[in-house]
C-alpha cells in the first residue's frame, strides 16, 4: 500500500478539475504506483467533485487501471491467437517458474505481477509481453528469463 | 469483378515534404478538399469503410463554433498493428492529415486517442507534435492537437465509446443517432478517422484524387497497409494495392500449407482454402482494417474460434444484453459441443444466436461477433465438433 499524499492534488492542478481530467489523473497515478488504492480514488473524487462510485466505476472499466494491489513491474502476457500459437504458454510457464507465482498473482515482495492480456499489437513478432509500458517481442523462454533477471537486479 | 493482382506500393510511408503538402492543402477551400476526398473514393481504413469525404461533408455542414477532428489510434483488433507502425514512422503525416481534415470540417482542435498498449510511443510522438505545431504556425494556420491515452479497453475503438472515454467516463457506446458528425466528443460535431485514413487523405492532397483512383477497384480505391501474421514466413507490415484475391495473397505470404485466412481480425471473416480464389480482399468481398492472419493445417480452428470468443467475452462492455450474454453463451456453447455435452445440432442454435446478436446488439462489437463465429463454424464444422 502506498500513501497518495499530495499526488492527486498536483495532478488535478496539472490536468484540471473537469470530468474529462479523470482518465489522465488516474493514468498518472497508475503510471507511478501501478494500481489505484481506495484512498487514492476517494481523493480524486474529492478533487473533481464527483462521487467516489463514479471514480471506481470508471477505473474498474479499464483493465490498465487496476484497483487491486500490483507489483512494481506488471508483466502482461498477450494471450490472443497469434501469440497463443507461437508459444505464449512456454513464456507463461517460464515466468511462473521464475517468479514462483501463478497468472493473476503478485510476488510477496511486491516486485512483479503476472497477468494475461488481450492483443497488444505485436502479432508479427509473437509471442509478446508488456512490462509496465515497454513491449518485449519475439520471445523465447531463454530470452524472457534474461529480461526478468535484469528487472530483478533493478 | 476486377482483379488487380498483388502489387506492393509505397504511398503511406513515402517520404514527402510535409510543409509543402500542408501549405497546398491550406490554400484549397474546404469544399475543394471535401470534393477531392469524394472524388478519391477513399473509405475509412479502420475497418468499417465509411466514405471519408461524406464524413467530412456532414461534419462541415453542421453549424457549430466548436468542432473536433479525432484520430482513432485505439488499434485493438487482434492481428492489426499497422497504426502503431504508421505512428512510429510517419506521425507527421497523421498530424498533417488531421489539420487538413480540420480545415475541411471547420475544426481548430484535434485529439488523438492512443491505446494504452502503445504508451511507449508517446515520448517520441510528443517531440514530433511539437515540431508539427511549430510548422503549422510558420504556415500561418491555427490548429492544435492533443493526445489522450486509452487504458486497455478494446471497445474504446468504437467511435462513441472512444468519445465517452475522452470525456472521462466508462467506454460504453452511445445510441445512434445522433451520429458523431452531429454530436461527437463533448457533444460537438466531430469527424473521427482512423490513423491510416488521415495519412491517406494527406497523400491524396499530395498526389490528387485522379492519381489515387488509378489504384484499387471501383469499390475499394487506392492501397492499404496490411498487418500480416500467423503461419507465414514473412510476417509484418505490407502496403498493397486493393483488389487482390485471397489466393494471390496466400501465394505471396502463405507457407505452402495455408488452410484458412482470417481477414479483418476477430471481428472479421474466416476464408477457407476452397474459397481463396473467388474471394476479393476489399469492400466488394471481405473487408479488412488490415488484419490478415494465416492458419496452416497444423492449427485447430476450434482453438482459433475459442480464442476469439474468449476475447469478445472479456472485451464486451456488458452494457447491452445481446452482446454480454450472447458472447458468453457462444463460448460456453462451443465448449459444450466439443466436450460432447451438447449435440452437434446445438451449433445451429448458436448460429441463430449469432444472427440475433447481429440484429440486436447496440454497437459494432456485438454485431460482428457473428462474422468470425459463422464463418469458422460454417466452414470448419468437423473441427468444432470432433
Amino acid at each position: 500500500m502506498y500513501q497518495v499524499g499530495n499526488l492527486v492534488k498536483e495532478l488535478s492542478d496539472k490536468h484540471g478539475h473537469a470530468r474529462e481530467s479523470l482518465m489522465p489523473i488516474l493514468q498518472a497515478i497508475v503510471l507511478k504506483h501501478n494500481y489505484l488504492t481506495d484512498e487514492a480514488m476517494v481523493e480524486v473524487a474529492r478533487e473533481l467533485d464527483i462521487s467516489a462510485a463514479e471514480v471506481y466505476g470508471t477505473a474498474s472499466f479499464y483493465t490498465f487501471l487496476d484497483t487491486q494491489v500490483k507489483g512494481k513491474y506488471v508483466i502482461r502476457v498477450c494471450k490472443t491467437i497469434t501469440c497463443s500459437m507461437k508459444g505464449k504458454s512456454d513464456i507463461i510457464h517460464t515466468l511462473e517458474e521464475m517468479l514462483k507465482i501463478k497468472v493473476g498473482e503478485t510476488t510477496a515482495d511486491k516486485q512483479f505481477s503476472l497477468i494475461e492480456t488481450n492483443c497488444i499489437g505485436w502479432c508479427h513478432k509473437a509471442p509478446a509481453i508488456l512490462i509496465n509500458e515497454l513491449p518485449y517481442t519475439e520471445l523465447t523462454p531463454e530470452k524472457v528469463s534474461e529480461i526478468i533477471k535484469d528487472y530483478m537486479l533493478k | 469483378m476486377e482483379n488487380k493482382g498483388l502489387n506492393k506500393v509505397d504511398i503511406i510511408f513515402e517520404k514527402i515534404d510535409n510543409y509543402e503538402v500542408l501549405a497546398k492543402g491550406f490554400k484549397m477551400d474546404k469544399d475543394a478538399i471535401i470534393q477531392e476526398m469524394l472524388d478519391s473514393g477513399l473509405k475509412g481504413r479502420g475497418g468499417a469503410g465509411f466514405p471519408t469525404g461524406m464524413k467530412w461533408k456532414f461534419t462541415a455542414a453542421e453549424k457549430s463554433p466548436e468542432k473536433y477532428i479525432v484520430c482513432n489510434a485505439d488499434e485493438g483488433e487482434p492481428g492489426t498493428f499497422k497504426d502503431r507502425e504508421i505512428l512510429d514512422r510517419v506521425s507527421n503525416k497523421v498530424h498533417g492529415g488531421m489539420a487538413i481534415a480540420g480545415k475541411a470540417i471547420g475544426a481548430k482542435k484535434g485529439i488523438v486517442y492512443l491505446r494504452g498498449e502503445y504508451r511507449y510511443l508517446l515520448p517520441k510522438l510528443m517531440i514530433e507534435l511539437e515540431s508539427f505545431h511549430k510548422m503549422i504556425k510558420e504556415i500561418g494556420y491555427d490548429f492544435d492537437i492533443e493526445y489522450r491515452m486509452g487504458s486497455g479497453a478494446y471497445i474504446c475503438g468504437e467511435e462513441s465509446a472512444l468519445f465517452e472515454s475522452i470525456e472521462g467516463k466508462r467506454g460504453e457506446p452511445r445510441n445512434k443517432p445522433p451520429y458523431p458528425t452531429v454530436s461527437g466528443v463533448f457533444g460537438k460535431p466531430t469527424s473521427i478517422n482512423n490513423v491510416e485514413t488521415l495519412v491517406t487523405a494527406m497523400m491524396i492532397i499530395q498526389h490528387g484524387a485522379k492519381n489515387f483512383i488509378q489504384y484499387g477497384t471501383k469499390d475499394s480505391r487506392g492501397s492499404k497497409v496490411f498487418s500480416v501474421s500467423g503461419d507465414t514466413p514473412t510476417p509484418g507490415i505490407f502496403e498493397l494495392e486493393l483488389g487482390m484475391t485471397v489466393q494471390q495473397f496466400v501465394n505471396e505470404f502463405g507457407d505452402g500449407d495455408t488452410k484458412a485466412v482470417q481477414v479483418g481480425g476477430a471481428s472479421g471473416f474466416c476464408v477457407p482454402r476452397k474459397k481463396f480464389a473467388e474471394t476479393i480482399i476489399g469492400f466488394e468481398g471481405v473487408p479488412t482494417g488490415g488484419s490478415m492472419k494465416l492458419f496452416n493445417s497444423s492449427r485447430s480452428m476450434y482453438n482459433v474460434l475459442h480464442n476469439y470468443l474468449d476475447f469478445f467475452t472479456e472485451e464486451s462492455c456488458g452494457q447491452c444484453t445481446p452482446c454480454r450474454v450472447g458472447c458468453q453463451q457462444l463460448l460456453k456453447g462451443v465448449e459444450k459441443v466439443k466436450k460432447g455435452e451438447a449435440k452437434s445440432t446445438y451449433l445451429n442454435e448458436l448460429m441463430k444466436l449469432a444472427d440475433t446478436m447481429k440484429i440486436a446488439a447496440k454497437c459494432g462489437l456485438g454485431q460482428s461477433v457473428g462474422n468470425a463465429f459463422k464463418s469458422i463454424v460454417g466452414n470448419f464444422k468437423e473441427e468444432i465438433i470432433y
